[in-house]
This record gives structure tokens, sequence and C-alpha cells, in this order.
């Protein structure tokens, strides 16, 4: 579904990305972590094409087509879903009004017929359950005013509307209470389907206890350094990120 | 003294026998003082200040003239249609300056209301109409003041008793429809009693696409705890130069609410002066301008607290593309001892194009200390996050850019209070904002091929 190959990325001449190289099938889980700053949002961020970014070699295949080439909308119509970090508050913009512009512009690129108004009614009412999201909330401005978790879980109910075939979710565990972390948890997993992915970037186990990933990598340096089944996140989690440093700076040497 | 003062002061010679009450020794003493500041000022201020807009927007009204006679009584519903929907007002039509009506120039009410023509009620009730016509002139007056004082025609006169609540707004609607270059003054003065509430929209609009030169100054004088809305919308042609002066004086208690929205102009000029006389008056202003191709608006705001405990309040925002020219000047004067007074104003703006301008003034002079004050201005484009973060939710760049600057428009709607105008409204900015105003460079309130 998603080859990255060789991705080298920099911002204002600084290099971030160092040459990743990331292989994503349908039906996959995959979890992604790494120290503050090595670069996890920067990847994300490339994928649902910031232009801040510039990248400076190698590639990013989507079902088959050159991602990189695409428009930032037409890769959200082609089923990326990026669950951001810092969700971006748009003043005087409803949830609902946001979501049917959403919608309509991606069903029409995908040739279906828009919804109807009930239809339309029906599956906000139905998405919001998932992620249980107060009707109130949709009235509101998109994430204007929003507590943390509030703002992450409406980052998976835009998710859940748009139906997207790979998520990428980026520290979505982070602000989020006990019960509010097994909400977004769950509801990510209604979501998940043999036809679609998901990665999510994370610092915490926590969530991967939840989230069952098939693949745990390492992202360090701007690479990938090392990546293991899940029981990799759960070492981690015990050992911190120190030994992959040494590991790392040995394999240089 | 310009050529174009030179020219007001001619034409005044030429006129002055057959302008409205010319037979009224007091209304010529108006006239003649009018004038005589005029010379002395000869817009030197204009001149110093935007020498371009005087120019380009003022002196080449030369050689334009009044309407001098009654354009013949036709029924409105031929050359007009309000097309706000379920709008239920009581509508006042001045027709090239004249106050449109069938026989009775004057309505007097069983509850004391009073409304209708300026020179009429000044024949009814010369004691009420001199007192204020006669008033000080505020200290805002300017030289286009001046040329209002010496040729003004007519104007809409409105009297609320005390404790009288109007449920049925009052609109007016000036319109021009004529095959000459119209110079027009009107002069309206509004009397609100204590404890009395109206909601006024003050509407002008172009039948006739003839260049013209419209130089109007309204009245508003409140009394105690009186309650004010006043809306102000138009929808003039390219040519047009509309200079529009509100003055509001201010009791103790009175609420002034104004909303001025701007989606069609050529030339426009809305300077809005409010003196609040007395503790406890507010005054709230909200405005919106969606203007491009070559539109001019300015808002100009001056808010004099000259006692204690008022409070006043300034939103307002624009949207300015292609080759469009926005100006806010705001500028509010706390005097000495006006403790306990709070004012704030801002104002905001988006340009679309590079050669779009929007100059923004704000000016707070404060000689109280225990005053509450705060200004702020942005001019920028859209904001790049939002953009970037609708965009990655499959919308693209032309509706993501649609849907902020309908959220950074509808702000000022919102504050509307009367639900079919808000509504109105905020169809208009969809529509602007769609582009599918622009279709047709001159019709945008009664466009037909908006099927409205
Ligand atoms: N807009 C920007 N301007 C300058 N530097 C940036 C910008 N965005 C990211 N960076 C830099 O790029 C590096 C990688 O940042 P990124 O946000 O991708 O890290 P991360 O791995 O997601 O970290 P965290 O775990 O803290 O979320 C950091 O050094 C950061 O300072
Ligand atoms: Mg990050």
């Amino acid at each position: 579904m998603l080859q990255i190959k060789n991705l080298h990325v920099s911002i204002k001449g600084k290099e971030i990305l160092k040459g990743v190289n990331l292989d994503i099938n349908k039906g996959e889980v995959h979890a992604i972590m790494g120290p503050n700053g090595t670069g996890k949002s920067t990847l994300a961020s490339v994928i649902a094409g910031k232009e801040l970014f510039e990248v400076t070699e190698g590639s990013i295949t989507y079902n088959g087509k050159d991602l990189l080439a695409m428009p930032i909308e037409d890769r959200a119509r082609e089923g990326i879903f990026i669950g951001f970090q810092y969700p971006v508050e748009i003043p005087g913009v409803s949830i609902t009004n946001f979501m049917k512009t959403a919608l309509e512009e991606i069903r029409l690129y995908r040739g279906l017929p828009p919804l109807t108004e009930l239809e339309f009614r029906k599956l906000m009412k139905e998405k919001a359950k998932i992620v249980e999201l107060t009707e109130k909330l949709s009235n509101r401005s998109v994430n204007e005013g929003f507590s943390g978790g509030e703002k992450k879980r409406n980052e998976i109910f835009q998710m859940a509307m748009l139906e997207p075939s790979l998520s990428i979710l980026d520290e979505t565990d982070s602000g989020l209470d006990i019960d509010a972390l097994r909400i977004v948890a769950n509801g990510v997993n209604q979501l998940k389907s043999p036809d679609n992915a998901t990665v999510v970037i994370t610092h915490y186990q926590r969530l991967l206890d939840y989230i069952v990933p098939d693949f745990v990598h390492v992202l360090f340096d701007g690479k990938i350094v090392k990546s293991g089944p899940k029981e990799l996140a759960l070492e981690l989690e015990h050992r911190g990120y120190d030994w992959i440093k040494e590991e790392y700076e040995q394999n240089l040497q | 003294m310009t050529p174009f003062t030179q020219y007001i002061k001619d034409l005044y010679s030429n006129i002055k026998e057959q302008l409205p009450g010319s037979g009224n020794n007091a209304v010529s003493e108006i006239r003649e003082k009018g004038l005589l500041e005029l010379v002395e000022r000869d817009f030197r201020t204009y001149r110093k200040e935007n020498k371009a807009i005087f120019e380009k927007h003022i002196a080449c009204a030369s050689g334009m003239k009044p309407q001098l006679t009654p354009p013949p009584y036709r029924p409105v519903e031929e050359y007009f249609h309000c097309k706000v929907k379920d709008f239920d007002t009581r509508m006042c039509i001045f027709l090239n300056g004249w106050y449109v009506h069938t026989g009775n120039p004057l309505c007097v009410e069983d509850n004391g209301i009073i409304v209708g023509s300026l020179f009429e009620a000044l024949r009814q009730y010369p004691k009420l109409v001199f007192q204020y016509l006669m008033a000080e002139n505020s200290s805002r007056e300017d030289s286009l003041s001046a040329i209002n004082r010496a040729l003004f025609n007519d104007g809409l006169f409105v009297y609320i008793p005390d404790n009288v609540i109007v449920e049925k707004p009052i609109q007016l609607i000036s319109l021009t429809d004529s095959p000459n270059e119209l110079l027009l003054n009107n002069r309206n003065l509004i009397i609100v009693g204590k404890n009395a509430r109206v909601s006024f929209i003050q509407c002008d609009d172009s039948i006739q696409f003839k260049p013209s030169f419209i130089n109007n100054v309204t009245k508003i004088y409140l009394d105690e705890n009186a309650d004010f809305s006043y809306y102000k919308m138009e929808n003039k042609n390219p040519e047009s130069l509309l200079f529009n002066e509100v003055d509001v004086e201010q009791k103790g208690h009175s609420h002034f609410y104004s909303n001025a929205m701007t989606f069609n102009t050529g030339y426009l000029r809305n300077k809005i002066n409010v003196f609040l006389k007395e503790p406890f008056a507010a005054t709230k202003m909200y405005g919106l301008y969606l203007v491009d191709k070559k539109q001019h608006v300015d808002n100009q705001i001056f808010i004099d607290h000259q006692v204690t405990d008022c409070e006043s309040y300034q939103l307002y925002k624009g949207i300015v593309d292609d080759e469009a020219v926005a100006n806010f000047l705001g500028h509010v004067v706390v005097r000495q001892d006006s403790q306990r007074t709070v004012a704030s104003q801002t104002n905001r703006n988006i340009t679309l194009t590079d050669n779009a301008r929007v100059t923004s003034k704000p000016f707070l002079e404060i000689y109280a200390d225990d005053v509450k004050c705060n200004h702020g201005t942005t001019v920028g484009q859209l904001d790049e996050e939002a953009m970037y973060y609708l965009r990655t939710r499959g919308i693209c760049e032309v509706n993501a850019r649609r849907l902020l600057m309908l959220a950074f428009a509808n702000e000022i709607a919102e504050f509307i209070q009367i639900d079919s105008l808000k509504a109105r409204y905020k169809e208009m900015i969809r529509k602007r904002l769609n582009g599918e105003l622009t279709i047709c460079d001159q019709c945008v309130l009664h466009c037909p091929h908006l099927g409205m």
C-alpha cells in the first residue's frame, strides 16, 4: 500500500529525515516510536503533504502512485488520513460544515453520489458515537476551545467519517485520560479492516495494549534504526532508548 | 479656494431660492453658516491627509447638481423591491433626495411616534425640530458636513416619545434613479426618548448607474436609557460617491448599536461619531466590508468618552480583493476624569491580492487613569495552518479558502439582532465569497439572475 524508499527531508536547510525506508501493507498495524525530536511528526507531515518540508531524496509510493506529486487534498481523497499531534483550531468553521464539505469533495473524487442531508446527519451521529463525542461538540467550531483530549477524539471522529485506507495517528494517546484512551483505541479498532492499514506514532506501550501492532519501528536520528514485533515496544518501555543509541552508534563505526 | 468649493459656492447662490425652507430665516441661517464654514475649511484636512481621495473621489463631483423638484409619484413597487425575506419594516423611501409619499409627508401615530419628511416636521413642530436642528455642530464636522448644511434638501425625521418600544424597524431607503448626475444632500434627524427602543436600517441603492455624489448626515439623539440599533447597507454602482455621516449623542444608560455591511459600492465613506455625554452610556459598533475590483471603502469612527463609566466597543472586519482599497480609522478619546471607561477597538483585515490595499489606524487618546482600553489591528492573509488542516481532509484549496473567509465574515453577521436580516446577510456573504455576486458587476442586492 505505502512504500517509503530512502526518504530524505529537510526543513530550512536542516536535514531531519536521513533515509527512511518503510513498507506498509493492507491489514497491518505499525507502531513508530523514538525519542523526542527525531522526526516522527515530520514523517507524518511529509505523507500529508505539508509544503514546509522539502524532500531532497527518495520516494513515497501509495497504491502504485507517486504520492509526493499529489496535492494535499488528493492524498486525503485517495484514502490517507493523518491524526495530528497538534490539531489546528479553526474559529467560525463548524465541525458539521467542515465534515460536510470534506465528504462531498471526497465522494465526488471517488465517483460516489453526494449524501443527502438526512444520510449525512445519520452518519455524523453514528460516527460520533464511536468516539463518544457529544453532539453538542459538532456544532462548535473545529477544535476551538477544545480540551487536549477533545481535540484528539475529534481527530478520530474525522477519521471515522472519512473512512481512510491508511491512517497515521500521531500521538493520539497523549493528553487522553484513562477512559478516553480506551474509547479512542476502541474507536480505532472498530474502524480496522483487512483492507486498511494503521500507523500509530506513540511514546507509550499503554496505547499498544489496545491497538496491538504487527510491527514496531524505532525512528532515531532521522532513520528507522530498528524494527521488530510488538514485543519491541515492551522492551523499549523497560529499557528506554539508550541501548538503541549505543547499537546505532556501534553500527555507524 | 479649490475649484470644487468655488463650484459649491456658485451652485448655492444659484439655487438657494429653490432649496426647501427658503422662506424660513432660521433655515437660511443654517445654510449660510454651512457655506461660510465650507469656504473656511475648503477641504484643507482632506487635501493634507489624503489628497488622492479628495481629487479622485470628491473634487470630481464638480458639475453635479441636486434635483430641485420632487419626482412625480410612482408606486414604489414599480421601481424597488427590498430583497430581505420576511422583513417587516416601516419603509421610508427617498428618491433622488425627495421623500416619497402619497399625500401625507408626515405620519403621526396615536402613541406619539412621528415619522416622515424633515421639512414637514419643521412646519408642524417647529419648536421640537429647531431645538435639534440648530444644536451646536459637533466638533467632528468637516467640509462635507458643511456642504450638507448649506445644501440639505430634505431628510427623514423620526421622533420616538419616552417609553415607547417600537417593534417594527424603521427602514430608510435612499434611491437614485435619474438620467442626470446627481449631487444629493439629505439630513436625517432621529430623536429617541427616555426608555424608548427602535431599530433603524439605512439602505442606499442605485437604480440607474449614473455617477452620483451623495452626502448624507444623520443626527441621532438618544435620551436616558434609550436603545437604538442602526444598520447600514448599500448597493451602489462603481461610479457612485457615497458619504454617510452619523452623529450620535448619548445620554445616561442609553445604548447605541450599529452594524455596517458593505458588499458593493463605488467610493464609500461611513463616518460615525459617538458622543457619550452621561455616565453608563454604551456603544457597540460592528462592521464588515467585502470589497473587490476598484471599490473603495473608508470607515471612520470617533468615540468621545466625555464622562465616567461609559463603554465603547468596536469590531470591524474586511476582506479586500483585486485592487480594492479599505481604510479603517478608529479614534477613541477618553477625556480627563472619565474614569472607569471601558473601550475596545479591533480591526481585522484579510487581503487576497498584492494589489488590494488596507490601511488601519487605531488611535486611543486617553486622559484619564482608571480606564480599561485596548485596541488591535491585523492585516494579513488567511491562516496557512488552517488551510493545510482543511486540505488534509480532502477539501480543495478554493473551498478551504471559502470556508475560512466565510467564518471570518460571518462573525459580524452573527451580531445582527434581526433574524431575517441576519439570514439575508449570511446569504449575501456566502454568495459574495462564492464569487456568485461578482458575475454581474452591478447588481448585488437585487440581481435578477440570482432569482432573489
Ligand atoms: N516548522 C519547523 N521549523 C523548524 N524546525 C522544525 C519544524 N518542524 C519540525 N522541526 C524540527 O524537526 C525535528 C523533528 O521534529 P518532529 O516534530 O518531527 O519530531 P518528533 O519525532 O515528532 O518529536 P516528538 O516526539 O516530540 O513529537 C525537530 O528537531 C524539530 O525541532
Ligand atoms: Mg511529534
